[in-house]
């Protein structure tokens, strides 16, 4: 391999005649290749650097010593093998995009062999996250953006000035669909933002892949419907009707009707989960787990009316908006809820929780808009004061904050940590806002109104690279399948629907509450039960009174023992379940000696 | 005013034609990719369900003896040859990948004792209770000639095990006394005896390859060096062992399969006490032998199992067995460290995987990648109870089962009554024997 690579360098060399240093070495290197002399030490730069590149990949053991690394020798370079490798190093920011959190010091590991072994863990976590890091460069695209001149403002674009001046594919997703007749609207767009889902108050539902603008299906079914929602796939939907939740198949055909489900205002599926969370009328909360059909939990919020409702995308916690301005959490695991946070003083009018699930923005009736830290649950961060109601809300995975008021969209750019004093984008719709939500992966917004919907562009708002074994935008039926299949292989299952999902990684330590409950538990432990049966000395037949007695009396004893020992060990003492198992069957154990009758009683040995 | 909006060639992200692959852009960046934990704890749960599904360690069995296997021949040359003696004193050489006997004739009057390969692999060695040392040709003899050893031995005394050197003309054989017999030599070159009346194991170290040990009646382990004319050393057990093997890649380390139902890992420069107790057998160990690697070694015992233990563990890894396995005698694991062969008591040989859950035959880059994907996952989450508990599972016949709970019930009360005795008696009288050193009796120079 390697003299493959010289031949050729040696032939590229002579045809470069002009270069003299260049041809002298060259000549050099092939009289070593004949004579197999050993080569001359001087050389320029270039040659060696064409040394060095040759021999950097090659991947032999060592064999003693051979030309080459005479010539290595000579020119002072260290053979590959001891050199550290001399890659372009990654910044820092795309490091810690892709770090999972400060490592291990290994303070408290007593052996070497750990040390060691934790040393050796952390290089290769490290090993990975600057390999993802470097990845980076492949990635092929770029998002979006709009930037204003010098004496304009991104907010007086309108959508027909923004649709004119991008290319002909992009303009297309800016459009209009007039639906007057069935409206209000709601919708809903596939979690590879391909396909979008509009359901009108008045029974009109319609599939749609809107990037082709074709129709997958619209069906009246000839009910109220409440709410739309994409399930796992694009062939399947759930639409909450007037009674009952059904799940129609892309067809527009009934497959189930849920009577479980029923007054549901609310959907939200939880695709890494399996789950449809709904919320209904009545203030009952349920979890659908629509793979096996099941009902993970259902219970009553005793919150009343719920027709606020969003979920987390970081940890599938279902959130909650109450009249009463507070915000409460919920997992199917607890009836209570998991936080409850009182984030206005006014009623709530909408919520919504960013794609990394590091925020949270809600509005209630007094305009005003507040964002929340809501890993730490705390804030508020940010706290605006709109000029109308904010009726809907919405968060780009890129963090762009659309707030609906009446019928004029505004979209807000980093507004989380920062303040903004002014919208990025504004635009005003003939009708008032049903909910709207942004396409995954486009740089799209898409508003349902009263009388149909509207696509509007909102530059930079979308992530420009997807990954194809998450959500794939382009994928064909068999990919579809085949996730179908991965995906429901690694369904996490409901009870690890908690605030913070990282759990799962980290060292188990009891903390003070367990341990705390531990010892409370030790106090109401009850004796071992003994099966006794007391020995029939004179062989006559006894009265069942006598028996009973006699049982009595050796239970009794066995109890205050028992009492005994747990004193004399002290409660404070035991602390693991082991140590109370002990002192159980050390109690159990106590044997009864034959010979014991001669020693003096315990209870006059006290008094004495 | 400057405008860009996210706009995706198709061309870029769908295949050109039916017969092209699909296009899969990856992008690693976290935030995309949501639940990381809970899902690798998934995946790491299905892997280790599958594991257990996949878990079916038997490949096949060589039947053909007339009577109960007595030993097994490892060729360190072929992958594919076995030999095996019986107890009517037949050896048979098989071929592994057809599961076929290649051969079969009477070596011996009585038992076949012991089959040991020369270092060709095209030799092989077999002892039987007849006194007689007998070489024979893997070939088969040509047309018209007779089933011959090409050289035989014939020794004064009973010899009831053979070990060849490691690269030398030379093998050892023991019985009444160790004897190192040369190949071209018909009287052994050396012989040696610590007062024992009978040697019923004799292995050579495969890389020390002067050194010998042995097995003794009187409950002993004797290390022997051929250069030199007397007996080493010697560590005095409790109960006798029944087999010896060297770890083939560490010179000092052997272990032995005890009646006491254990194994014990030794190294040789500190016989006081074993390095490991290997417990799980719930009857007499018979017969040990290590993977090429190292790493592992297989047992088989009385109790009609076969168990896989790991180097540095105490407990066995796995466990085989078959409802018509009877008490092993013989047990080697292949040289390719893929399987393991088991002779028994009721005349047939069987074949098992080393790693029960293994695909065998070539495995195709996505597959291997998957596989060590899932492996890694396996180890990273090993400590999750459930995962555990999964991992650890194995159905147990009834018998082994009753056993191992009675030989818990018994071991408790040796513990309760020490500790009773303990408490009862003057401080420091009885004291506090480790496991380790309460097998071995003394260590002798």
């Amino acid at each position: 391999m390697t003299r493959y690579f010289l031949n050729q360098d040696c032939r590229e060399n002579k045809k470069k005649p002009q270069d003299n240093c260049n041809e002298s070495a060259s000549k050099k290197l092939e009289t070593h290749k004949r004579s197999k002399k050993k080569p001359s030490i001087k050389k320029s730069q270039s040659e060696l650097e064409a040394l060095v590149t040759v021999v950097k990949y090659k991947r032999k053991p060592w064999r003693g010593r051979n030309h080459e690394d005479d010539r290595l020798a000579a020119a002072k370079v260290q053979p590959p093998w001891t050199r550290k490798s001399k890659r372009v190093p990654v910044q820092d920011e795309k490091l810690a995009r892709h770090s999972r959190g400060e490592g291990l010091s290994g303070d408290g590991i007593k052996t070497k062999f750990y040390q060691k072994k934790l040393k050796k863990h952390e290089a290769d976590i490290q090993f990975s996250i600057e390999q993802a890091a470097r990845a980076e460069l492949l990635l092929p695209e770029e998002s979006g953006f709009l930037v204003a001149d010098e004496d304009e403002l991104t907010t007086q674009f309108s959508q027909q000035q923004i649709a004119s001046s991008v290319d002909i594919a992009s303009a297309t997703k800016h459009f209009d669909l007039h639906l007057a007749e069935f409206g209000p609207y709601r919708m809903n767009y596939s979690r590879n933002g391909r396909f979008l889902l509009i359901g009108g108050r008045r029974g009109h539902v319609a599939a749609i892949d809107w990037v082709t603008k074709r129709l997958l299906c619209e069906v009246n079914v000839m009910e109220a419907v409440y709410d739309v929602q994409w399930l796992h796939v694009e062939t399947m939907f759930a639409v909450a009707q007037k009674q009952w939740l059904y799940i129609y198949d892309n067809q527009g055909i009934e497959l189930h009707c849920i009577k479980r489900l029923s007054k549901v205002l609310r959907m939200e599926f939880l695709p890494y989960h399996f789950l449809l969370a709904t919320a209904s009328e009545e203030g009952f909360l349920s979890w659908l787990d629509i793979s096996i059909g099941q009902m993970v939990s259902q219970f009553n919020t005793r919150m009343g009316r719920l027709n606020l409702m969003t979920h987390n995308p970081y940890n599938a916690v279902v959130c909650l908006g109450h009249s009463k301005g507070i915000v409460t959490m919920w997992s199917p695991n607890v009836k209570e809820p998991l936080s409850k946070m009182l984030c206005h003083q006014h009623p709530l009018q909408s919520l919504t929780v960013d794609s990394q699930g590091r925020y949270m923005a809600t509005a209630a009736v007094d305009r005003t808009l507040k964002v929340w830290d809501v890993r730490k649950l705390e804030g508020p961060l940010q706290q605006y004061k709109l000029h109308a109601v904010a009726s809907n809300l919405a968060f780009s995975q890129r963090g762009l904050l659309a707030v609906g008021m009446g019928n004029v969209v505004e979209v807000y750019r980093d507004c989380c940590q920062k303040s903004a004093d002014r919208p990025y984008l504004r635009h005003r719709l003939f009708k008032r806002i049903g909910n709207m939500e942004y396409c995954p992966y486009e740089d799209v917004l898409g508003v349902a109104t009263d009388n149909g919907f509207t696509s509007l562009i909102i530059p930079g708002s979308g992530e420009p690279n997807f990954d194809a074994l998450e959500c794939n935008p382009f994928q064909s039926k068999s990919q579809r399948r085949e996730a179908e299949v991965k995906s429901l292989l690694e369904k996490i299952q409901p009870e690890f629907i908690t605030l913070d999902p990282t759990v799962i990684t980290d060292v188990h330590i009891p903390t003070l509450k367990d341990k705390v409950e531990a010892k409370k538990k030790l106090l109401f432990l009850k004796p071992p039960k003994i099966d006794f049966q007391p020995r029939n000395k004179s062989g006559k037949k006894k009265g069942t009174v006598k028996v009973a007695q006699t049982k009595r009396i050796v239970r009794e004893g066995q109890r205050r023992e028992f009492v005994k020992t747990l004193k004399e060990t002290g409660i404070d003492k035991i602390s693991s379940s082991q140590e109370v198992e002990s002192c159980i069957a050390s109690v159990k154990h106590k044997t009864f000696n034959a010979l014991d009758r001669f020693k003096p009683k315990e209870k006059k040995q006290e008094k004495g | 005013m400057k405008v860009k909006v996210l706009s995706r060639n198709p061309d870029y992200y769908l295949r050109e034609t039916k017969r092209d692959i699909h296009k899969v852009p990856r992008n690693y960046d976290p935030s995309l990719h949501p639940f990381e934990g809970l899902r690798e704890y998934t995946r790491a749960l299905n892997a280790v369900k599958l594991e257990r599904v996949f878990a079916k360690p038997f490949v096949g069995n060589l039947d053909g003896h007339q009577d109960g296997v007595s030993c097994l021949g490892k060729n360190p040359q072929h992958l594919s040859l076995l030999v095996s003696g019986s107890y009517d004193g037949e050896v048979r050489l098989w071929d592994l990948p057809q599961q076929k006997c290649v051969r079969n004739f009477r070596a011996h009057d009585g038992y076949v004792r012991g089959i040991t390969f020369l270092p060709d692999g095209q030799q092989f060695v077999t002892v039987g209770d007849d006194k007689t040392i007998k070489i024979w040709k893997t070939d088969l003899p040509d047309w018209g000639e007779e089933e011959e050893p090409t050289n035989t031995y014939i020794s004064k005394s009973v010899i009831v095990g053979v070990s060849h050197h490691q690269k030398e003309p030379m093998f050892a054989t023991c019985g009444e006394v160790c004897q190192v017999w040369e190949e071209d030599r018909n009287e052994p070159i050396r012989t040696f005896q610590w007062g024992v009346d009978s040697l019923h194991d004799v292995s050579f170290n495969p890389i020390e390859t002067h050194l010998l040990a042995t097995c003794a009646s009187d409950r002993s382990i004797i290390l022997y060096d051929t250069r030199d004319t007397g007996p080493v050393r010697k560590v005095i057990m409790r109960l006798r062992c029944n087999r010896l093997c060297w770890n083939p890649m560490e010179a000092f380390i052997f272990t032995c399969a005890n009646e006491d139902y254990n194994l014990y890992t030794f190294d040789t420069r500190k016989l006081k006490q074993p390095l490991k107790v290997h417990m799980d057998h719930v009857s007499a160990v018979t017969t040990v032998d290590y993977s090429p690697t190292g790493q592992e070694f297989v047992s088989g015992g009385y109790d009609k199992s076969v168990r896989i233990f790991e180097h540095g563990k105490n407990h066995s890894r796995d466990v085989y067995h078959t409802k018509r396995m009877q008490r092993l005698t013989c047990v080697l694991w292949s040289m390719d460290d893929k399987y393991i062969l088991c002779g028994s008591d009721e005349m047939n040989i069987r074949m098992w995987k080393a790693r029960s859950a293994e695909k065998l035959g070539v495995l195709r880059p996505r597959e291997r990648s998957a596989l060590n994907y899932s492996e890694a996952l396996k180890e990273k989450f090993v400590s999750h109870p459930q995962i555990r508990r999964i991992a650890r599972h194995r159905q147990i016949p009834k018998h082994i089962y009753h056993a191992q709970k009675e030989l818990r019930t018994i071991k408790l009360k040796q513990k309760r009554k020490e500790a009773n005795r303990r408490a009862h008696s003057k401080p420091g009288t009885v004291p506090f024997v480790s496991e380790k050193k309460q097998h071995v009796v003394e260590e002798q120079e």
